[in-house]
């Protein structure tokens, strides 16, 4: 029942893209049409992963729509985990069309952006919807075309089209991977239905995982198949930038689960070495690359990179531990890692509505351009807090949570029994430290620069408070991350089906608790309450506000700042983006970023300005992309001569590959 | 019947906790500038000095910038609860108090945390290039003191088998034995305490110019009762890791779960004893030492970590280091 629901709810979907292709040009009505059907839709289904997940739970079997491949049809399942993902999924998408129903009305191009969204949306839904191997990739690539529409939607701007070509490479690259994957799983006998190859014989398992890993790894950005990522993202309208970077990871990270503890049988040692120590790279390569941006959508954007890191460090432990036959264990690891799912489509979402609050008020992306925000758009300011807040692993809200949970699971894997495990596991682990502490660096820098201070430009101080609409998205939002982070035992035990069905066990039941507290195995162990402690910091408070009302002066006056007695009235002489970071800069990023600093100092005399140039080298696209599109661009040129041969000579070579066929097939066979 | 006195007996001990590390905090900072002024032969401040400066504060009216904002305004009280909880929570005179298991070990640290990134922030919102420095600092030695805390944490918890904090001392007093990685994680600990509490030689607690200054640089612009606050903090952080550093290493004495009044009377004194010592330790260790520049700090902090990162590697390696 829900899946027909669900289905039903995407065709709205592709309804409402055609009715906007159709009704182009009328303008604002249009729009907020356009986006209060896809916010409708999102609820329905949100309801529906909901009633599945928590009611229905046993799940009903795939729903066969007669296209598709013909021996195998159009199959739809919605099992506990499709669930889940289709409740993060609609969660962001009602707050993304929410948002963009006051957002939308500043759209330049809403042509170019009007069809696209609600086929992106009815994409993801089907991808998670998906039960045989031709529609799930066939929803793939539909999200990842609508997707490149969108991000192309403001396409006088060469960088956008360059991140547009970027990404339109890297997720066909992403497909093919996947398709191979799939065709692997399927096997010779062509079972595509996911039921077929849960049963069938696998070829080949380790192979599968590689390409999955290419696969679902290049769409959730993961290092090294990042490059794509903080070009994309911040190239879309930022209702779209959320849901890339807080859903459409999230959907890949769902294909990922899907082939890797579903479809792929029982994992192999060597997968969680591999799976952990790249995450542990990821989380930590990305949260400094934010931190070296001063462009606030490309900081959340690199920031996506970092959360996948830590969603996967969970994942590749519960790998191991399945390996091993842990169970419990296991699904303490995945719990941790769906658990960062929900909150960073959550606080990931939020924060890019308000990195488009803040471009619509002001026009601007650049943290250098702005400042002082917090007084013209309180509002924004404070929402936007709670999502830094939580994004940077702060108790009591979500984010930490779920980071808690993973070091929890990285306390327990001492019990593992492989090397490899034990030497990369604490190094995975103190990267993940690093990076929540940097997480916490980088978004002060964003707060900070931002919100805080004075404005930098006439622009930002010119700025006024978002529309009704956005604000609600955002504090909607706000509000989820700290019930997300004061009740996460509830959302524990929601997600026991979804344990309970890829590792075979569950996390011990956390409702009962007393005070609702988590306790992942025992109480003597570890517990947290986030409830108390929320509670705790805010009596604390109250009780410091009212001993200070009560006793101490009341008298407030406003001056100048002091700043050491020498105040300086030009906003200039704040601390910038680049400014702030300029410590971490030196001490991470010479080796990272191979950063160097250049300093033009004029002779004594010379009334010209000196100058500090900062150079920041991507070493992964220097050392792995830029070699390979020098070598296709020279095969290219290469083979260009192919195009003009005779006819004699394009029939030899004809025969040519005939025979080559041949031979190989008689070979193979 | 024996349920109820129990949890309000829990309570009560719980409550008294909160307000003793309250009441010592000013006191251990008033030791701590005794002790340095006699070290550097000088008379120095009476020990009641820091709660008279409470006291004067509180009575001063604030003067605020002309652009702070509600969130200058704000955080100095939210700074004060986080750390206040933090250090609440850290079993001084008697382990399993009752609201012990609300936060672990990870839990506190990141509590801690959150109390720095209001400060940071504050720093930022007036504008001065001042309180820049200071908060682009302090986030640069919490990016790293922070990831020495958490593996030192990592050590102590595969030692004891819990992140439980009375859980480790209740552990630490059963099963007392020297061993490498406990050594590492000690070291560890105490060179994030000093970063944690800028003291020397990572930051200095008595400048008040220059470019030297960190943490003072944030507070720049306070003034007050805000300021008052935002002080009583800093105070209740110093304790708040001389507390840890007794409670996970040297718990002798502590009253143990369930323990009677006697019992925790002995506590209390063995953890003022302790406190004072851990505070004279700490100050004979900052008068022997000149300040680190900036960019020496994170070399010394990454010693911590490494030590941390050591010690869980060689207890990942086998349980008996």
């Amino acid at each position: 029942m829900p899946t027909a629901l669900a289905l039903c709810g995407v065709a709205v979907l592709l309804g409402a893209a055609a009715l906007a292709l159709v009704a182009r040009g009328r303008g604002g009505v249009t729009s907020r049409l356009v986006y209060g059907v896809c916010l409708g839709v999102a609820v329905v289904l949100l309801l529906a992963g909901c009633a599945q997940l928590l009611v229905v739970q046993a799940p009903a079997p795939a729903l066969v729509l007669p296209i598709g491949l013909p021996w195998v049809g159009a199959q739809f399942r919605l099992d506990a985990l499709a669930a889940f993902f289709l409740i993060v999924v609609n969660l962001g998408a009602a707050g993304a069309s929410l948002f963009a129903m006051g957002y939308g009305e500043h759209e330049t191009a809403p042509e170019r952006v009007l069809p696209f969204y609600p086929a992106f949306l009815a994409g993801m839904n089907l991808v998670v919807l998906a039960h045989d191997a031709f529609s799930f990739l066939f929803a793939w690539e539909l999200m990842s075309l609508t997707s490149w529409g969108l991000v192309m939607a403001h396409h006088q701007d060469a960088d956008n089209r360059h991140a547009g070509y970027v990404y339109i490479v890297m997720a066909s690259f992403g497909t093919l991977a996947l398709l191979l994957a799939f065709g692997l799983l399927a096997g010779g006998s062509g079972g595509y239905a996911f039921d077929q190859m849960r049963e069938g014989a696998r070829m080949l398992p380790g192979l599968v995982l590689i390409l999955a890993l290419l696969g679902a790894g290049s769409k959730a950005g993961l290092v090294p198949l990042h490059v794509w990522l903080p070009l994309a993202h911040p190239a879309a309208p930022s209702h779209v930038s959320a849901l890339m970077s807080g859903v459409m990871t999230k959907v890949a990270v769902y294909g990922f689960i899907r082939i890797v503890l579903d479809l792929n049988g029982a994992p192999a040692e060597w997968w969680s070495v591999l799976i952990v120590s790249l995450a542990g790279i990821t989380c930590a390569l990305g949260v400094l690359s934010a931190l070296m941006q001063h462009d606030l959508k490309r900081l959340l954007a690199y920031h996506t990179v970092e959360n996948i890191g830590i969603i996967f460090i969970g994942i590749g432990l519960a790998l191991a531990f399945a390996a091993y036959g842990s169970k419990e264990l296991a699904a303490m690891a995945l719990t941790a890692g769906l658990l960062h799912v929900l909150n960073h489509s959550l606080f990931k979402s939020l924060l890019f509505f308000g990195a488009g609050a803040v471009l619509n008020a002001t026009g601007q992306r650049d943290m250098e351009r702005l400042g002082g925000l917090i007084h013209t758009m309180p509002r924004t300011a404070f929402a936007f807090l709670v999502g830094c807040a939580a994004i940077s692993a702060l108790p009591p809200l979500n984010g930490f949570v779920s980071e808690w949970l993973t070091f929890q699971a990285i306390l327990f894997s001492p019990t593992l029994p492989a090397w490899g495990l034990k030497l990369i596991v604490p190094a995975v682990g103190a990267l993940l430290a690093l990076s929540a502490a940097l997480a916490a660096a980088c978004f002060v820098k964003a707060f900070g620069v931002t919100f805080l201070g004075r404005p930098r430009t006439v622009a930002a101080q010119a700025a006024a408070e978002t529309d009704r609409y956005s604000l609600a998205a955002m504090f909607g939002f706000a509000g989820l991350c700290l019930i997300a982070g004061i009740l996460p035992g509830l959302l524990i035990d929601a997600l026991a089906p979804v344990t309970q069905s890829l590792v075979g066990a569950r996390m011990p039941v956390q409702s009962t608790n007393p005070w609702l507290s988590i306790v992942p195995v025992a109480e003597s162990r570890s517990s947290y309450n986030g409830l108390l402690v929320f509670a705790f910091i805010g009596i604390a408070a109250l009780a410091a506000v009212q001993a200070i009302h009560r006793y101490a002066s009341k008298a407030v006056r406003r001056s100048p700042p002091w700043d050491c007695g020498y105040p300086d009235p030009d906003p200039a002489t704040q601390y910038t983006a680049d400014s702030f970071a300029q410590p971490i800069r030196r001490v991470f990023g010479t080796t990272v970023f191979r950063a160097g600093e250049r300093l033009e100092l004029p002779a004594p005399g010379d009334a010209n300005p000196a100058r500090l140039t900062v150079t920041l080298r991507d070493l992964i696209w220097d050392t792995l992309y830029a070699p390979l599109a020098r070598a296709t661009a020279l095969a290219a040129e290469k083979l260009n001569r192919l195009q003009f041969l005779t006819i004699r000579q394009y029939l030899s070579l004809v025969f040519a590959a005939l025979v080559g066929l041949l031979l190989v097939l008689s070979i193979w066979s | 019947m024996v349920v109820i006195l129990d949890l309000v007996l829990g309570l009560v001990v719980q409550g008294l906790q909160m307000v003793l590390v309250l009441a010592l905090a000013p006191l251990l900072l008033g030791f701590t500038r005794k002790v340095k002024a006699r070290l550097l032969r000088r008379r120095g401040p009476p020990l009641l000095q820091p709660y008279r400066d409470l006291l004067k504060l509180i009575r001063k009216e604030a003067v605020l910038a002309q652009n702070a904002s509600w969130l200058f305004r704000t955080a100095p009280y939210l700074i004060f609860a986080a750390t206040w909880v933090a250090a609440a929570l850290v079993p001084t005179f008697a382990t399993g108090l009752s609201f012990n298991w609300a936060a672990d070990l990870i839990a506190v640290a990141a509590l801690v945390g959150s109390a720095r990134f209001l400060l940071a922030l504050a720093g930022m919102d007036v504008g001065t290039s001042f309180g820049g420095i200071g908060s682009s600092r302090e986030m640069l030695f919490a990016s790293l003191a922070e990831p020495a805390m958490i593996m030192i944490v990592f050590t102590v918890a595969l030692v004891a088998g819990s992140t439980q904090l009375s859980a480790i001392a209740n552990f630490m007093l059963d099963h007392a034995t020297l061993r490498v990685s406990l050594g590492l994680a000690c070291i560890g600990l105490v060179i994030v305490a000093v970063a944690e509490n800028a003291r020397i030689p990572v930051d200095n607690p008595a400048t008040h110019l220059e470019l030297t200054m960190v943490h003072e640089a944030m507070v720049l612009e306070y003034s007050g009762r805000h300021l008052a606050v935002i002080e009583f903090a800093a105070a209740l952080k110093l304790l708040l890791y001389v507390s840890l550093v007794i409670c996970v290493f040297v718990p002798w004495g502590i009253a143990p779960t369930g323990a009677g009044i006697g019992a925790m009377a002995i506590g209390l004194l063995a953890y003022l004893g302790k406190l004072f010592a851990g505070g004279f330790l700490l100050v004979l260790a900052e008068t022997s030492v000149a300040k680190m520049r900036v960019f020496r700090v994170p070399e010394f902090l990454g010693i911590a970590l490494m030590l941390g990162l050591l010690g869980t590697l060689l207890l990942f390696v086998s349980r008996s280091f």
